[in-house]
This record gives C-alpha cells, structure tokens and sequence, in this order.
C-alpha cells in the first residue's frame, strides 16, 4: 500500500509539470486557434534564457544575494518572452489572420526550428544548470501508518505547489480582470469579440506572453531538476497525449489530463511493466491518447463538434 | 413617436465589393441621420450583409468611402470601429456561449474600464468601484431586455430567441450611437418577431441610438423604419420611405420577379 502510494504521488508530480506544459497549448489554441508547435522550444528558449541570466547576473552585475540574483533572472527571462512573443506577432501571426489553421500549425513548426537554433547560438549550447534552491532531500511521510513510510521527492513537492499556483494565479487573471474577459471573449468568437471593440492583434500578444511565461515556469522547474538541455525542447512531444486526453480548448482538461497521464505512466510502468518487460512509460501515454482519439476525439473536457450538414 | 431626426450622422459614398470576379456590391451610396431607424433590405444574396460588413469594418470596400461624424475612412478594423461608437448584433449568433449571459454583456464594457489588472483581479479600491459602476449599467440593459431571470445562465443554454437578445444587450452595452443589426428577426417566431421589434423601438426611442438594420422580410420592416433602402444583385434599386419603396416598380419587380 505504501509503495502504491508513493509510486501515485511521483505520477501525480510528474503529471503536474506535463499540465504545465500542456496548459501553453491550450492557452495559445482557445485564443487563436493555432496548434503551438513551438510550446516545446519555447520551454527550450526560456529555460536556457534563464539558466545563463542566473550565471550572468552574479557575474557580471556583481549581485551575489542568491534571491535576488534568481529573480532578476526570472524576471529577465521573461521579458525575454515578452519579446518573444511580441516578434512572433508581428512578424508571422499578423500576416496569416484568417487562414488555414495547417498554415498556421507549419508557420508554428518553422517558429520551433528557429527559437531552437536562436536560443542555442544566443545562450550556448552546453548542458546548463538553474539552481532556484529546490530542496533535495527526500521526505518521509506517514511513517506511523506504513512500514517504512512513504518517500516523497521534496523538489516534486515544490515543483508542484508551484505549478498550482500558477494555475491559481491563471484562472485569477480569466476570471476576474477586464483582461481575462476578453481572452475568453476572443476565445469563444474572433468575429463578435472584435465588434466590441477588442482588437486581436493585442490579445494574441497577450495570450502567447502568458504562454511564455508558463513555459518559463515549466522551464525552470525541469531544468532544476535534470539540467537545461536540447531534449527539453522534446518536452512538448511528452505533453501532446495530455492535450488529446484533456482536450485542446479546456484549461481544466490540461491539468487532469497532465494528472491522468502522470499517474498512469507510473503506475503502468510499475505494476504492468514487469509483466510486458518494462519501457511501458515510454509509450503509455501515446497509446492512451490514441484509445481516446478513437472514443473521444474532442478529450475529456473539449468541446464536442458538431458540424451542420 | 415624437423623436427627433438629426443631421446625417453615418455617409456612404460609392461602395463597391469585389471577392475577385464576384461583384457583391456595385456603387451604393446612402445615409443615416442621426436617431432614425434605417432598414437595407433585399432578397437572398442581395449583398445586405455584405454592406453591412463594410461599415463594420470586416470587409475593406474595393472602392468608396464611409463617413461617420464627419471622420471619413476606407478601412478601418472592427475594434476601431467598435472605439468609434459603432456597434453590432450577428445574424448567426455570435455569442461567447462559455460564458454566463452576464458576462456576455459585461465584455460589451470592456472598452471602457481603466483600472489596473492588478487591481482587478484582486478586487481593490477603484477596481472593485469600477466594476461595480459598469455592473450597474448592465443591469439596467438586461431588466430592459427582460432577460432578469438568466443574468447567470451560460448563454449556450438558452432558447434562440433570448440568445438574440443577450447579442443586441452585448452591443448595447457599448452605449453605441449607431447600431448595425444583421437580421434581428431571423429564425424567430412571431412572438418573438414582436418582442424584438418592440426592443428595437425602444432602443431607438429611449437611448437614442441610431438603428440600421438588414432584413429580407419586408412586412416587419416596413412597420418599424423611418427609410428604408433596398438592394438588388448588389445594386440599389430603392430608397425613401416605407410607403416610396412599396410602390417602387423596380422594387415589387425583384421581389415578385418579372412576368416573362
């Protein structure tokens, strides 16, 4: 029992960091109904950016106060997507309003090859650390009611809370400000949004901004924990099933469906790997993805479509 | 009615729309004054919505130019437009179905709140007054629109007829001084035909906001328009009064068709 436990909590962990990034689809996709192929790279870019910001600053700007030091280069990091995102408005999205949505995923999918080869030439292309402080050491829990307790990674645990905060702090921003309203606005109806005086081209620069900074926050947690490095732009890839489980227009189907998979890759690879040899994490959840596409194309939580005939 | 008709407040001057060889809408021109009821009617394909989508700035007119309060533009974006105090209802609604018919009407205010997102989304001194000075306007639009009783409702769940009128409450909210409506009375039944028109009236009368409106069903418009224009093929054939455009020979011609 303590083991199934544990083994639920790391997939519940590890699925919090697949909401993460499955939430940056989700968010540019209600929006803009454009199929981010770039997620990925920009987890990539923001991490790398953040990972050399926090050698740079210490360095060259002399602040040794470790906090500080880490939040300049959060905070650096993403005006950096800021910029990002401003770019990629203004250069590609602006010129392709109204056209078809393959058009936008291949304009999406040369953005992924371009912020690789950017990032790497601009911050190095070496294996880099971020180290936020993420405590190391295990944690014991419930020793009284096992034997032998349940172990539990603290930095999963940190890793986590942050994730919900942020969560917390996104449906704040949707719910509650003027701003919110209009993503929501726009989300819903492009056409209608804009007859009430809410010009797009300023909400995709606010929607693929708060992409960014998502991406940066999934950045940092994965980088602190297995280093900045080129096969974190593949992140994207690991999170695509989470969107087809969660469906691609709900925020809430993100998170559980990045919790479904979490769970179930660990929990599969535990109790029905040695039966099939192991490896099952790897492919578990590109086979439940495909179970759904057959069963429910629109996710969990998508909206269903109905076309008139 | 004792309103007032003003000065031409909405000019358009030689409107032409081409989507490549197709001719949607060849040399219109024509005028609002301030405060009446202008209905643009003709039969199916007869280009209405496309005019209408000119003025609103979702098509750029390949020739010609709009006036509105003496600011004269070829193209515009619609949320400019929406910022110019031109607003819309769809004709396929265009609601955003998520969201609770509230909200819906709320977004309509939008443009004109100010204060910090910060403030906002953690409910603080002007933010929260703001919020509730546009709250109070929006009620008063929705008790006028009778729709009290699904202020939280989400839109997507209410029967069509109401879902109209959350669209023209969106629009209302924007306090426009003209109103663009793309046939208000499509799909409805003739209660509900009667209920629309009475809004309408009342929007015109109470708030004073212009009306332009599109609708092939001529009976209903003849009743609530002060002028009326009617198109054809993309060509004007008529403009006057309910009364000229009825006894218009060209105008009884396309929509009876000619004895061949």
């Amino acid at each position: 029992m303590g083991f199934f436990l544990e083994t639920l909590f790391g997939g519940l962990m590890a699925g919090m960091l697949y909401s993460l990034v499955a939430l940056g689809f989700v968010l540019i996709f209600k929006a803009s109904g454009v199929f981010n192929f770039a997620q990925g790279a920009m987890v990539l870019f923001s991490a790398l950016a953040m990972a050399r910001f926090g050698e740079w600053i210490p360095q060259y700007l002399g602040v040794s106060n470790f906090v500080l030091s880490n939040l300049l280069a959060f905070g650096l990091a993403a005006v950096v997507m800021f910029l990002v995102a401003w770019t990629v408005e203004f250069l590609v999205l602006r010129h392709l309003v109204n056209q078809e949505a393959t058009t936008l995923l291949m304009a999406t999918l040369g953005i992924t090859y371009f912020l690789d080869g950017l990032g790497q030439s601009i911050f190095g292309s070496d294996i880099y650390k971020i180290d936020v402080g993420m405590p190391k050491e295990p944690l014991m829990l419930l020793e009284s009611v096992f034997d032998g307790g349940i172990l539990i990674n603290q930095e999963d645990l940190v890793a986590a809370v942050i994730a919900a905060a942020l969560v917390a702090l996104l449906s704040l921003f949707f719910q509650k400000t003027t701003t919110g309203r209009a993503l929501r606005a726009v989300a819903d109806d492009h056409q209608a949004a804009q007859s009430i005086g809410i010009p797009l081209n300023r909400i995709w620069v606010i929607v693929w901004c708060v992409a960014g900074v998502v991406a940066l926050v999934a950045g940092m947690i994965w980088g602190s924990k297995l280093g900045v490095q080129f096969s974190l732009s593949t992140v994207a890839m690991r999170a695509l099933p989470v969107v087809i489980l969660g469906g691609l227009t709900s925020v809430p189907g993100a998170i559980v469906g990045g919790l479904i998979i979490g769970v179930g890759e660990k929990l599969s690879e535990v109790f029905l790997g040695p039966y099939v040899g192991g490896g099952i994490e790897i492919w578990f959840a590109y086979v439940l993805a495909l179970g759904f596409l057959l069963v429910r194309p629109q996710g969990l939580f998508g909206e269903k479509i109905i076309d008139r005939v | 009615m004792s309103k007032q008709i003003g000065d031409v407040i909405l000019d358009v001057k030689n409107i032409s729309l081409r989507f490549g060889g197709v001719k949607a809408l060849t040399d219109i021109s024509f005028n609002v004054r301030e405060h009446e009821v202008r209905a643009i009617i003709g039969p199916n394909g007869a280009g209405k919505s496309s005019m209408l989508n000119c003025i609103n700035g979702v098509y750029t007119p390949t020739e010609g130019s709009i006036t509105f309060r003496g600011h004269t533009f070829g193209h515009m974006d619609s949320h400019q437009v929406a910022r110019m105090g031109i607003a819309r209802t769809f004709q396929n609604l265009a609601l955003f179905k998520g969201m609770s018919v509230l909200d819906n009407i709320m977004t309509g205010r939008n443009l004109r709140m100010k204060s910090n997102l910060f403030l906002q989304a953690l409910r603080l001194g002007p933010a929260e007054r703001e919020e509730i000075e546009h709250r109070e306007k929006v009620e008063q639009i929705i008790d006028f629109l009778e729709i009290q009783a699904y202020r939280k409702t989400p839109v997507g769940q209410l029967p069509y007829g109401l879902q109209k009128r959350v669209d023209l409450g969106r629009a209302l909210a924007l306090e426009p001084q003209v109103l663009l409506m793309d046939e208000p009375m499509a799909g409805m039944n003739v209660e509900e035909k009667q209920d629309m028109c009475r809004f309408i009236l009342d929007v015109n009368d109470e708030f004073g906001t212009t009306i332009v409106l599109i609708e092939h069903d001529m009976g209903v418009v003849m009743d609530i328009s002060d002028r009326v224009v009617v198109l054809d093929y993309g060509k004007k054939i008529g403009d006057g009064s309910p009364d000229e455009v009825r006894n218009n020979e060209e105008v009884i011609r396309a929509y009876l068709g000619t004895s061949h």
